[in-house]
């Protein structure tokens, strides 16, 4: 199918490599020091970026990311991303934190999405990533593709084909390692992205220069979102807790290490 | 590489937009010996592509490579002069006519900010160009506040520590100046002196410098994007070759290969740093100026640390520590807003261990009495190493040739003498920025007599070159000792560098001793042999075994700020590496490592990534705990199988390392 407008929603989250450590701010809960700490492309939504990209250059479609994060964050990030793979940037500034509520994420996203000059919803595929690695709730991009009108939404999507006409299947993860595979006759659709098929495509100087030529016009363009969050309580925020215990231990046998290794599983 | 069709036109032409023969150089030979371990026995030569599959290339205007202070002093200066008043560009490209110019920064690591240094600095360049400057802006910056220079005596009496040295200790002892084994100076001469002036983090700098050029529109930054070699035409620079993805370890193609792609420019910035590969390709084929020489180097190690609570220690306190652990290695600990220290020690290529490990020696260092009642019960934030240039202005290279200017560390700006680098490498970017905006401005090709005409000369008349020349002899000293090292470094900064305790520099293979002559009188020549011998059956390093025998206590791991070298690793850098590169550490000639004792790549290794063969011979490699200091490019004791300044280790660019924009 020519022409198809594959919208991805994705932001940033610091990089998991970070450790992070919640606080109460004036705002209500935040991570420490979240604006020094490098940020990241959200993994899950990295797998639905790449997979659109791919899914673009077969049927000859075009790539939005909508991004609702702080735009100086934002930027940072695109300096990595935008060397992946072709996309037009539209730019949400607002919080980033995983400390938002998921309805007034998904109003403000939806309706940066209906924005889009030229949205065709028959041709309009949702992308995702099926969890997020600041918030797992998953519900972000069920409430946007509600709040467009798509009803065929497929969460934990490992792969899509579209057909000349518009149909397509979709696979999607369910239990015990199996796929479900879904047919429908034609879009709109919203599909939360699991990994995917695709590796992390190389860094490409001439997608770069492309897409930074309207990468940057669209940052300085980018709408505020400032997501009140009036309404919203936390009872409490944290962490999963560190597994990490490093212990210096002579002259142990081997029965002792595989008896606290079946330990260690089993708690 | 060589095109001898291109040799034979004038620089000037290749600057301004020739085409050359991309196939030509593509076909270059490579030294692919056997005894070469890399790239694999069965790789291609060096540049050449299976078939079907051809090199890109892409042309802009200014082709940068590596981001850090002195490549954001010039894209900073370069993007404000850029653009006129009406934010209308001032000059059009000439790789894409009707645009502005092109300018594109490559920076190896995964993010801007992932720069090692903690920085103290008077901060003068910082301020000219931005004369409002709100440190508050930028995380963990603050003024200076107080200033410390402290002589650490050894508790354990462990450190190799010449007599004059212990008789001055002894008297300190005696007549009571010395407090928690420690002697703070009365005095800090001028010269080291940084008040009135701020404390950075480099990572946290980077990233606000970055995203204010970013946010100008003019150049871009792309990080994650290793930069394999320069592309020359006998001597003239026409661009660079970015490293090859989808290749495995040995650089041999593999699914998703795509080669590095060709970017050709009219000038090319190269701030690289000392260690970066463009600049020290730029040094093989070009060589040093007459008389010249980067000898003298150093690795820092340094941690950022949450200080436990209730620590008296105040922010902007700037602590310069000397004498322990070892006479030769410095210690610094500067107070960051928050309670947060950042804080660290160099081990220099003139302290003659070749077991000189800067991982054991931080740890050591921390828990002096003078330091450890004030960080016991902190906490590792971040942890990184880098090496440092400390040669200076002796060290440094053609600042200038056709189509290609250089800035910052790997330029020779460091200050030896008042321990400085950071705001005179962006210095020496600014003065570039404004040289290029010239001659851009002006119409003129970036040729070496252009670039010399500008840039070279301000560079000249700056207060950089002229207090870098002062600098220049102050650490000829500690070729001799460290006693003669630190009466030189007083006598040139007391007399601005008239002036100083001379000392022959050698090549840093050519001043490390075997381990039998380091040891000497404390273990003999058997029991080394037999140290060697279980740690090279076990694959461990030798300096752990050494030190424990001459006296140094072991580390207690508190699992918060003392860890093993591999939770640093972990906990504190982060350390990764993207797959598809291949291993940018390789070793020159296998028999040359085979015939090695001291292996001091391995003992030197700031990330444990170069480790010892149980099999014996060469040592092996893991990319995914390489931190990309270049310790190992110059704590290698056997020279290059082809001579030169070099050693026996090839260090090229790589990705990936720490992930940590604190540091």
């Amino acid at each position: 199918m020519k022409g198809l407008q594959i919208v991805v929603l994705g932001s940033i989250v610091p990089d998991p490599l970070q450790t992070l450590e919640p606080i109460v701010g004036p705002t209500g809960p935040a991570l420490k020091n979240e604006m020094m700490l490098p940020a990241v492309l959200d993994p899950w939504a990295g797998h639905a970026l790449f997979e659109a990209a791919s899914l673009a250059k077969r049927v000859e479609g075009k790539v939005y990311l909508v991004a609702l994060g702080p735009k100086a964050k934002l930027q940072q990030v695109m300096m990595s991303v935008a060397q992946k793979v072709p996309f037009e940037i539209v730019v949400l500034d607002g919080p980033a934190s995983g400390f938002a509520d998921a309805a007034e994420t998904a109003r403000a996203l939806a309706g940066a999405v209906e924005k889009i000059p030229g949205l065709d919803k028959g041709k309009l595929l949702l992308f995702g990533g099926w969890q997020s690695a600041s918030r797992g709730t998953g519900a972000v991009l069920s409430m946007v593709g509600e709040l467009l009108g798509i009803t065929d939404q497929f969460q934990g999507v490992d792969e899509i084909n579209v057909a000349e006409d518009g149909s397509f299947t979709v696979l999607e993860r369910i239990e015990g390692g199996s796929y479900q595979q879904s047919s429908c006759q034609g879009l709109p659709a919203a599909l939360g992205w699991a990994t995917g098929n695709l590796p992390e495509p190389p860094n490409n100087p001439q997608v770069g220069m492309a897409n930074m030529r309207l990468i940057m016009p669209a940052l300085q363009k980018a709408v505020p979102a400032p997501l009140k969050g009036e309404g919203l309580r936390y009872q409490g925020v944290e962490v999963p807790s560190q597994r990490r215990e490093t212990r210096i231990v002579k002259n142990a046998s081997v029965d002792e290490i595989a008896r606290e290794i079946a330990d260690w599983i089993r708690a | 590489m060589t095109d001898t069709s291109a040799q034979q036109l004038p620089a000037e032409s290749l600057l301004t937009g020739v085409l050359v023969d991309d196939a030509a150089a593509d076909k270059a030979p490579a030294d692919n010996s056997p005894d070469h371990n890399a790239p694999g026995d069965d790789a291609l030569p060096e540049g050449a592509l299976p078939d079907g599959v051809e090199r890109q290339r892409m042309d802009v205007d200014i082709a940068c490579v590596g981001f850090g202070p002195a490549m954001g002093g010039f894209l900073h200066t370069l993007s404000r002069g850029l653009l006129n008043e009406d934010g209308a560009p001032a000059v059009e490209s000439k790789a894409m006519p009707g645009m502005p110019p092109q300018v594109i920064c490559y920076e190896r690591a995964d993010d801007i900010g992932f720069g090692v240094s903690g920085v103290v600095t008077k901060g003068r360049g910082i301020r000219a160009s931005f004369p409002d400057l709100d440190l508050s802006q930028i995380p963990l910056a603050t003024r200076v506040t107080d200033e410390k220079v402290v002589f650490l005596l050894d508790p354990h009496g462990a450190s190799r520590r010449p007599g004059l040295m212990r008789v001055k200790e002894a008297f300190l002892r005696a007549v009571g100046l010395a407090k928690n084994h420690a002697y703070e100076l009365p005095y800090i001469p001028n010269f080291l002196r940084k008040e009135p002036g701020f404390l950075l983090s480099m990572g946290q700098f980077n990233q606000w410098a970055g995203g204010q050029i970013m946010g100008q529109g003019v150049a871009q930054i792309w990080p994650g994007t290793p930069v394999a070699e320069p592309l020359m035409f006998d001597q003239v620079v026409v661009g660079v070759r970015l490293q090859d993805q989808g290749v495995d370890k040995q650089g041999r193609p593999e699914a998703g290969f795509m080669p590095g792609m060709d970017i050709r420019s009219q000038l090319t910035v190269v701030a690289d740093g000392p260690v970066g590969a463009v600049g020290r390709k730029l040094d093989e084929k070009l060589g040093l100026p007459t008389g010249n020489h980067a000898r003298e180097w150093a690795v820092g190690m340094k941690m950022v640390v949450d200080l436990p609570e209730g620590c008296e220690l105040k922010e902007g306190l700037v602590l310069h520590t000397l004498g322990y652990p070892e006479p030769e290695i410095f210690g610094f600990l500067y107070v960051y807003p928050g309670n947060i220290a950042s804080l660290g020690i160099f081990v220099p290529s003139w302290y003659d261990s070749p077991v000189r490990t800067g991982y054991r020696y931080l740890q050591h260092w921390m828990q002096h009495p003078y330091l450890w009642k004030h960080l016991k019960g902190g906490r590792m934030r971040s942890w990184g190493a880098k090496s440092l240039q400390e040669s200076g202005r002796k060290g440094e290279p053609h600042l200038v040739g056709d189509g290609f200017a250089r800035i910052g560390e790997g330029s020779g700006t460091t200050n030896v003498l008042t321990g400085s680098g950071f705001d005179e490498a962006w210095t020496s970017g600014v003065l570039l920025g404004v040289s290029v905006l010239e001659l851009l401005k002006a119409g003129k090709p970036f040729t070496k007599d252009n670039l010399t005409r500008s840039y070279v000369r301000r560079r000249r008349d700056s207060w950089l070159d002229r207090e870098a020349k002062m600098a220049e002899k102050a650490r000829d000293g500690f070729q001799v000792g460290v006693i003669q090292g630190l009466i030189g470094m007083a006598l040139a900064g007391l007399t601005d560098g008239k002036a100083f305790w001379p000392g022959a520099t050698k090549k840093p293979h050519e001043r490390i001793p075997s381990l039998e002559d380091f040891f000497r009188g404390r273990i003999p020549a058997d029991e080394i042999a037999r140290i060697r011998s279980e740690c090279t059956q076990k694959g461990l390093p030798l300096h752990g075994a050494l030190m424990d025998r001459v006296g140094w206590p072991s580390i207690q791991f508190d699992g918060q700020l003392l860890v093993s070298h591999q939770d640093a690793l972990l906990l504190g850098g982060k350390v990764q590496a993207p797959a598809g590169y291949r291993d940018h550490v390789t070793f020159k000639s296998r028999h040359v490592c085979q015939a090695c004792d001291e292996k001091v790549c391995i003992e030197a290794c700031s990330g444990q990534a170069i480790t010892t063969n149980p099999d014996g011979g060469v040592p092996l490699f893991d990319r995914e705990k390489c931190v990309h200091c270049g310790a190992c490019i110059w704590n290698c004791s056997k020279p290059a199988p082809k001579g030169g300044e070099g050693a026996n280790v090839d260090f090229q660019a790589g990705a990936g390392g720490l992930h940590s924009a604190e540091n």
